[in-house]
């Protein structure tokens, strides 16, 4: 199986790149078109901010090929909000390949921006992303923007209400936490990533 | 509900996780992928580094450990040690941690909290303040705490410095409390308390951890988002997985 990871920039691509190398998949690191298109996986990774993320999409050409892949694509935290329609960071258009805005985290008494740390995962609906997982699992997450809840949520995560933590819409996926730093939790998510 | 963060710290001296009392003294604790995966297997939350001698010698870390303990971990881990750069933070970064700490370079130069926030957002940038009570009763910010022979306390009150780093883009701070650190009779909770009235990012404590109460009263009365400790953990005084299970039955919300 081909799983490549598109080199967009972002910090954690080492990080994922190890993780699927524990679950014995080399994945390979690219920004060429033909290679993405013809693979079997493809994964977005990404930290940073979301214009940075969309202005290096565009610059490697990227922008119309991750909208038009038919293969299973899983966009993990900045790479899961790339998938949707606009983000509140930079008032940044994304790819809109997912039907959902982007929204900033309002501080309050008690609710510190970022949120970051381990959280619950909330299945909503049946996924096959979210096989095995058990009630009150929890994930590892690092975000100031997040993604409401939607048709498109699978799966939620609360902080100071819920919001998305896994969406789906056809081939396209999205984890706003990051599996590759979820422990044993993460790592079934990536395979079940892998199998779909 | 965000669980509160139980974080092992390695002080890290030529490739080996060491131990100091009150920053002095080093004894080698063992090797830092072997404790990396201990910590990890207990449950530990998330992995703390320091390179302690990087900044005295005015070296950054060095990244051949931080590419192997990222490996093999899958839990967050940060990188501490004489990050002066937005290159020798990026190369870290890529090396594998999910985190970049900075103390005395932050302190030479405030702008670089806003240049690593700005290159890699402020989620990546943890900044260490390292703080002690004066006989005046004021809390002062100490630098270059890695080596006795350089340490040195600032003018710079602690509470004053805290709010121009997250002004600057602290995405989270550790308050590392010098004069309860190493001696287990408990954190500092009045300067934590203190700290958290004014701090907006998470903060976490460190510095006196001694007992599982401590954990709680950090949690519970100074309402810090994670706490840091490494003696009591190196030595086996607390064993993780007991820990959790005592601060759940307390009412914190810990991942089990």
């Amino acid at each position: 199986m081909a799983v490549v990871l598109v080199d967009a920039g972002g910090t954690n691509i080492g990080s994922v790149r190890y993780a699927l190398q524990r679950l014995g998949v080399e994945a390979a690191l690219t920004a060429d078109p033909v290679t993405i298109r013809g693979a079997d996986k493809v994964i977005l990774p990404g930290v940073g901010a979301a214009g940075p993320g969309m202005a290096r999409l565009r610059e490697l050409g990227l922008v119309e090929l991750m909208r038009s892949l038919t293969q299973p694509v899983l966009g993990v935290c900045l790479g899961m909000q790339l998938l949707c329609t606009h983000s509140e960071e930079g008032d940044t258009e994304c790819l809109g390949v997912i039907d959902a805005p982007v929204r900033r985290f309002h501080e309050a008494p008690g609710l510190r921006v970022p949120h970051m740390g381990w959280n619950a995962l909330a299945s909503v609906r049946t996924h096959p992303l979210l096989d095995g997982l058990a009630a009150g699992e929890q994930a590892y997450f690092v975000h100031s923007y997040a993604v409401p809840v939607g048709d498109y949520t699978v799966a939620t995560s609360d902080f100071g209400g819920p919001f998305s933590a896994v969406i789906a819409r056809g081939n396209f996926h999205g984890m706003q936490f990051h599996p590759e730093r979820s422990a044993g939790v993460g790592a079934r998510l990536l395979q079940n990533f892998l199998s779909l | 509900m965000l669980s509160r963060r139980i974080i092992p710290c390695l002080d890290v001296r030529d490739g080996q996780v060491v131990k100091g009392v009150r920053f002095r003294d080093h004894v080698v604790m063992g090797e830092i992928v072997d404790l990396a995966l201990r910590y990890r297997d207990e449950g530990a939350d998330e992995l703390v580094f320091y390179d302690i001698t990087a900044s005295p010698q005015g070296r950054s870390v060095d990244r051949g450990w931080v590419e192997r303990v990222a490996r093999v971990i899958d839990i967050p881990f940060c990188v501490a040690g004489g990050i002066r750069s937005v290159e020798e933070a990026r190369a870290v970064l890529h090396a594998g941690a999910d985190k970049i700490s900075v103390n005395s370079p932050a302190l030479e130069r405030p702008e670089l909290i806003d240049e690593l926030a700005g290159a890699f957002g402020v989620q990546c940038v943890v900044v260490g303040i390292d703080s002690l009570r004066d006989a005046d009763g004021q809390w002062r910010v100490h630098q270059y705490t890695g080596d006795p022979d350089k340490t040195q306390a600032l003018a710079r009150g602690t509470l004053d410095w805290m709010v121009e780093a997250q002004r600057c883009g602290a995405g989270e701070i550790v308050l590392n409390c010098m004069g309860s650190d190493g001696v287990r009779q408990g954190y500092d909770l009045e300067q934590l308390r203190a700290a958290r009235a004014i701090c907006h990012v998470p903060l976490i404590a460190s510095g006196g951890a001694g007992a599982m109460e401590h954990f709680r009263e950090a949690f519970q009365s100074a309402d810090v988002d994670g706490a840091l400790a490494a003696s009591v953990f190196h030595s086996g005084a607390i064993a993780i997985p007991e820990l959790k299970r005592y601060l759940a039955r307390e009412g914190v919300a810990v991942r089990l």
